[in-house]
């Protein structure tokens, strides 16, 4: 049944709708508009928005500080890293749970899950302990194994999801024809789920790059991605919040345009199977 | 070539029990439909011969050889599914062409394979399409065609009509046996529908809860069904069961007339009954009359029937055709 909606009321929901995202928004421009502002302007009361002197040396002071490149460069490689190797931990298992599911595929499902609820400080010590006696500390295999376990689960949860949308009979259809488990993977099941794996991927490669807690932790120089890059900048001798804001708009500048060009894939994919 | 035989094959869950055990053979080229209420286990025996369900004991003999425990693409048997299964990634022609990839025929070879059964069934124009750009007819053909093409020693189809509109359906039907006569292979068919089941059949398998109630011709199962669930549930309109008074002359607890072998009179007759509903099909008349001790029957007169609701008639059963059942619902045979 359609509904109609009155102009008055369609107004009333946009102009909430803005002021939502705006709000949202604001730290994320907050941050922007800092990082052309002098460590004075940054720092005035009251606020200023607009009118201030616009400058960039706060760029050049960071570029010329620490290394972008390298820092931009780990990150890069812990969000593909460790989303490309939980996807190859994710598939089969996710294949196996929505398409041979035991009696205790559920409570396994859910326990995998319950581990995203346990504070990761818990863990703390005893991987940075390991981390320690196995020499992992600050290498980008130790911190991508720490993201993918991180993220394991939830990528389990999403492409389970997915695969239980797609209808049994045809992977049936393809064992009458002939494929090997293999193959029943590579070539039906997979294609069939690729905008679910895409939606997965991305979503992956987002926390991945915004994942601070464990990266801050383990890392010091060799493997640190962009989030140390802007930690650092919080020192001891007091916060430079302009500079420390530069830092962090060339740090999200990559995934905010992902995030931007994929927006409709993400959405998709987080929605997929919610109507019919 | 294309026997199949059936060895005390059972399928259980645990308790729940779904075939008990279940023998059959089939001969090579003969057309065999599983026909049975929804939740009878014929889909689940059909999978079983495929190699999708394993056999909880028991075993399957095809072409001689003991494959209870071989793949389903071992077995020399092609399946077509209810909801055609097709890979929706894929052309047709990917769709057509996917088993044999899979058995590692040279590419020419699937070629021309793939244009032959694509001639056969009409699709050659539609090669290049996606299954979601065709119709419903023309899936269904797709689907066929993946399971032609491999040149199997059986079809296993299930219920493969029931997502088709009525008339689509009567030439799928067609094309289905025109097929089976051209090709001579074995086919398996599963359907709940008792007319797709006597038009198609060699032989009829009917199934009730798991069992394999009757084996027969459609018209052996027609004029002499073992059961009253036979009885019932073969034939069209149903048969009109009569316990009580109506079968204490014929020395037994149930008495079957079907629709077809009762005659209206406006006179005198065996039992007088009241018109209640009149189905007009132009060729036919199906009246619903009251017949009293009777209960509810169902006639067939031949023709248009003048039926005025709130009249009188009287039926009369032809002797020859009243079918007889004991207490436990067995047939009694002269």
């Amino acid at each position: 049944m359609a509904r109609t909606v009155s102009t008055r009321r369609k107004m009333i929901v946009t102009v909430l709708a803005w002021a939502i995202g705006l709000l949202i928004f604001f730290p994320i421009l907050w941050t922007i508009l800092t990082s052309f502002k002098t460590e004075g302007d940054a720092i005035a009361l009251p606020p200023k928005f607009l009118f201030f002197a616009w400058t960039t040396e706060n760029y050049g002071i960071v570029q010329e500080r620490s290394n972008y490149i390298q820092f931009a460069m780990n990150s890069i490689m812990l969000a593909l890293g460790s989303t490309f190797f939980a996807l190859i931990i994710a598939v089969p298992s996710a294949w196996a749970m929505a398409f041979a599911p035991s009696r205790r595929t559920k409570d396994l499902l859910m326990w995998m899950l319950s581990t995203k609820m346990m504070p990761p400080v818990g863990a703390l010590i005893p991987i940075y302990l390991i981390f320690r006696d196995t020499h992992l500390l600050d290498t980008r295999g130790g911190i991508i194994t720490v993201l993918m376990l991180l993220n394991l689960p939830i990528i389990i949860w999403m492409l389970y999801t997915y695969f239980k949308e797609i209808p049994g009979e045809i992977l049936e259809a393809s064992r009458m024809d002939g494929a090997s488990l293999g193959k029943e993977l590579l070539y039906v099941l997979t294609p069939m789920a690729i905008p679910g794996i895409a939606s997965t991927l991305l979503l992956n490669i987002i926390l991945a790059w915004n994942e601070a807690f464990w990266t801050l932790a383990l890392t010091t120089k060799d493997a640190a991605p962009l989030t140390q890059f802007i930690a650092s900048y919080s020192s001891p001798e007091g916060l430079f919040w302009a500079k420390l804001s530069a830092a962090s708009t060339m740090a999200i500048a990559p995934i905010l345009v992902l995030g931007w060009f994929a927006q409709k894939q993400l959405v998709r994919g987080l929605t997929f199977g919610a109507v019919k | 070539m294309g026997t199949i035989s059936l060895i005390k094959a059972r399928k259980a869950f645990g308790d729940a029990v779904i075939i008990p055990g279940a023998d059959l053979d089939i001969t090579n080229g003969e057309f065999v439909v599983f026909v049975g209420p929804s939740g009878c286990g014929k889909s689940t025996l059909l999978r079983m011969i495929a190699g999708l369900e394993d056999l909880t004991s028991g075993a399957i003999h095809i072409d001689g050889k003991d494959m209870t425990n071989e793949a389903p693409s071992k077995r020399g048997l092609s399946m077509v599914f209810q909801s055609y299964a097709l890979y929706p990634h894929m052309s047709v022609r990917g769709n057509i062409s996917f088993g044999l990839k899979m058995a590692g025929m040279p590419k020419a070879e699937i070629a021309a394979k793939v244009a032959k059964a694509a001639a056969t069934l009409n699709l050659t124009e539609y090669l290049d399409r996606k299954p979601r750009q065709l119709s419903g007819g023309q899936r269904q053909r797709v689907a066929i065609g993946r399971a032609i093409v491999r040149n199997p020693e059986g079809f296993l189809f299930d219920e493969p009509l029931s997502n088709l509109d009525a008339a689509l359906r009567v030439n799928m039907r067609l094309e289905i046996m025109q097929m089976h006569q051209d090709l001579g292979a074995t086919m398996i068919y599963v359907t709940h529908d008792q007319v797709e089941a006597m038009t198609m059949a060699d032989r009829i398998v009917v199934l009730n809860r798991g069992n394999i109630e009757q084996v027969g011709s459609p018209l052996d199962l027609y004029n002499h069904p073992d059961s009253l669930f036979v009885a019932g549930f073969i034939g069209s309109p149903k048969m009109n069961l009569m316990d009580g008074a109506p079968a204490i002359p014929y020395n037994c607890t149930t008495i079957g007339v079907r629709p077809e072998h009762l005659t209206i009179s406006q006179k005198l007759g065996t039992w007088p009954a009241t018109i209640r509903l009149a189905e007009h099909l132009g060729a036919d008349t199906f009246l619903h009359v009251d017949a009293g001790p009777c209960g509810f029957v169902t006639v067939r007169t031949e023709g248009e029937y003048d039926a005025v609701t709130g009249a009188k008639i009287f039926l009369t059963p032809d002797p020859s055709r009243i079918h007889r059942f004991d207490k436990d619902g067995k047939a009694i045979r002269k």
